[in-house]
């Protein structure tokens, strides 16, 4: 009886989660410098399934599908991947305070975007350096931490920190060098992070490592538990630690590595999702899992609202995430009351 | 379910840890190894685990030469209780019992109803099923230790290997872990515990192993093993073994509280 009232709620959890992230998804598509009515949102998005007679302006339906819609699908995935990653690292690092950029992946992504900006190179050529920069400080500090003596997880995140410092200077010296008229202001806020400009393309981009990282991490979500207790006991629990390790390194890299490849720096969501969720649901990653993709999602969609429509102008995505992420975090911190 | 090591012998870089270690193990048999500290009884149990392979000699498991066994068929024989501690998420009792099952399952599985059954009964088994939703941070040091052994029977593994499972625990919960490891024994388990108290070895169980620097001090039963010489040996203190109950039980009595000042017994 327990085990069913608990399957209940879990359930229902997850129910509401979604229903949140689809009204949320409705909503931004209404929100805008150019308002939609719920009545026309209607008409445009079923005229694509059943042929209704056009009762709105064509540019409507170009706001809608060309403009909002790529955005609204790239900030839920964004979020997404990105708690998705901070749940992961937090798991196989056994470290509450890890984060998806804890091997590195945003300062590789930002050196690399930086770089490319340095070089005049177009927008998708800045997406692409980044993402391949991403991976690449991952893979560096990856092979490096092997030659590190003593436990894994600790080299891991000791090679993360310093490989990152690295790059962040290389990323100042960068900064130093450019063009101070347009490549150091692109530069600079290609690193507060933002979604704007997004389109169907990179959408298209960046879905497939998405992909390519989350369903293997959905799929594994329940042996993470096991890494959470470390190696040894793992190991002597049938878990191939090593392998398993790897896979979930793996995955959440390669969405993290796609997510700033795209939006730039955004930080705090893989940090304060994650622990938001393990406050709903629990430290189980059956459940933390899910809960924490739908949630980053949620939020990243939330939040890249207030950037489009808080100001005239748009405010960096990054800027806001830290401007509620910390206070939040602070609160989750204090919050009495540990009921898992 | 018998453990049979032959010739085990492991060094970090010169230093010898373990020198030609030979016993075995048999079903329902409650071993426990005494020794110092730093006298190799966690790498002799990290070996016989498989997480350590760099040693010579052999360790068989119901016959099998575990250097050919896979984690997972590894996990299906032998489970490990380590020392108490903290993880670093709080998780459910009843999560971390059922952790003990992964093995069953596939790896791109979470656990099914057979599972959960299993769970449930290991909870029961040790009679901790009150716990099940309570925090594993959240209780006392000894039901931890509880738990972390039900998860070793929802692990169906029928060989335990627990490193000192009664360190830190106070009177009463020592007594009732070793009363359950002793009853699990009774049922057919292997068990092998490491412990730093000669009292136990002549209450709970029925072999015993004495490491000295890596060495086999003395191998067999308590009461043929344990002597005034051989804790003199091994811990360089002076003790007298007392015989109670008829012969049913002994102790180890401290010379230093029964003698006066000049050396007699008082």
């Amino acid at each position: 009886m327990d085990q069913e009232r608990k399957t209940l709620y879990f359930t229902s959890v997850n129910l509401i989660l979604i229903a949140a992230l689809l009204a949320a998804i409705i909503i931004s598509f209404m929100l805008g410098r150019y308002p939609v009515s719920p009545k026309e949102l209607l008409g445009i998005l079923f005229s694509k399934i059943i042929p209704i007679d056009p009762f709105w302006e064509n540019k409507m339906e170009t706001v809608v599908f060309n403009i909002r819609l790529p955005r609204i699908v790239m900030a839920c995935l964004v979020g997404c991947c990105l708690s998705a990653a901070g749940a992961a690292y937090q798991g196989v690092f056994q470290n509450p305070m890890a984060a998806p950029d804890i091997l590195g992946a945003l300062s590789g992504a930002a050196f690399g975007a930086a770089l490319a900006i340095l070089f005049n190179a177009s927008s998708k050529l800045i997406t692409i350096s980044a993402f391949l920069f991403s991976l690449l400080t991952v893979f560096l500090v990856y092979f490096i931490s092997f030659r590190v003596e003593g436990k894994k997880a600790i080299g891991l995140i000791l090679t993360g920190i310093m490989v990152s410092s690295l790059f962040s200077s290389g990323t100042s010296f960068i900064k130093l060098v450019a063009d101070p008229n347009d490549q150091l202001p692109s530069i600079t806020y290609w690193l507060m992070g933002s979604l704007s400009g997004t389109t169907k393309k990179d959408v298209l981009f960046v879905i497939i490592p998405m992909s390519m990282g989350l369903i293997p991490l959905y799929l594994l979500r329940w042996r993470i538990n096991i890494l959470t207790l470390g190696d040894d006991e793992a190991r002597t629990m049938g878990i191939n630690v090593q392998l398993l390790r790897l896979a979930v390194i793996l995955c959440s890299t390669l969405i993290t590595a796609a997510s700033v490849s795209v939006s730039g720096m955004i930080g705090w969501v893989g940090l304060v999702i994650p622990h938001f969720s393990r406050k709903i649901v629990g430290n189980n990653y059956k459940h933390l899992m899910p809960a924490s993709m739908t949630l980053g999602a949620i939020f990243l969609l939330v939040v890249d609202n207030f950037s489009r429509n808080l100001l005239p102008t748009e405010i960096p995505l990054g800027i806001l995430t830290a401007f509620i992420g910390a206070p939040f975090f602070i609160y989750l911190l204090t919050r009495k009351g540990d009921s898992f | 379910m018998s453990i049979v090591v032959k010739g085990l012998s492991f060094s970090y870089d010169q230093r010898i840890v373990l020198n030609h270690i030979d016993f075995s193990a048999e079903k329902s048999q409650f071993l426990s190894i005494l020794g110092p500290n730093g006298v190799g009884k966690s790498t002799l149990f990290r070996c016989i685990l498989g997480l350590l392979s760099g040693y010579n000699g052999e360790i068989l498991l119901d016959d099998e030469n575990i250097r050919k066994l896979s984690a997972r068929e590894m996990a299906k024989r032998i489970a490990y209780i380590p020392q108490i501690y903290y993880p670093s998420f709080n998780y459910s009792v009843f999560d971390m019992v059922l952790m003990g099952t992964t093995q069953q399952i596939s790896v791109m599985a979470s656990p099914g109803k057979k599972q959960i059954q299993r769970a449930e009964q290991a909870l029961q088994r040790l009679g901790i099923e009150h716990l099940r939703d309570r925090g594993f941070t959240k209780i006392s040091g000894g039901e931890r230790q509880l738990t972390v052994i039900a998860r070793a029977l929802a692990q169906d593994a029928h060989i335990l290997i627990l490193d000192e499972p009664t360190a830190s625990l106070d009177f009463g919960n020592q007594i009732k872990v070793l009363t359950q490891i002793k009853s699990l024994a009774e049922e057919g388990y292997t068990i092998i515990q490491s412990t730093h108290n000669p009292d136990q070895t002549f209450q709970f169980s029925d072999r015993v192993l004495i490491l000295k620097e890596g060495n086999v001090l003395a191998y067999g039963r308590p009461s043929e093993i344990i002597s005034r010489q051989i804790i003199q040996e091994l811990y360089d203190v002076e003790i007298d073994v007392l015989s109670l109950y008829q012969d049913a039980v002994r102790v180890c009595i401290p010379r230093c509280v029964i003698q006066n000042q000049s050396g007699e017994i008082r």
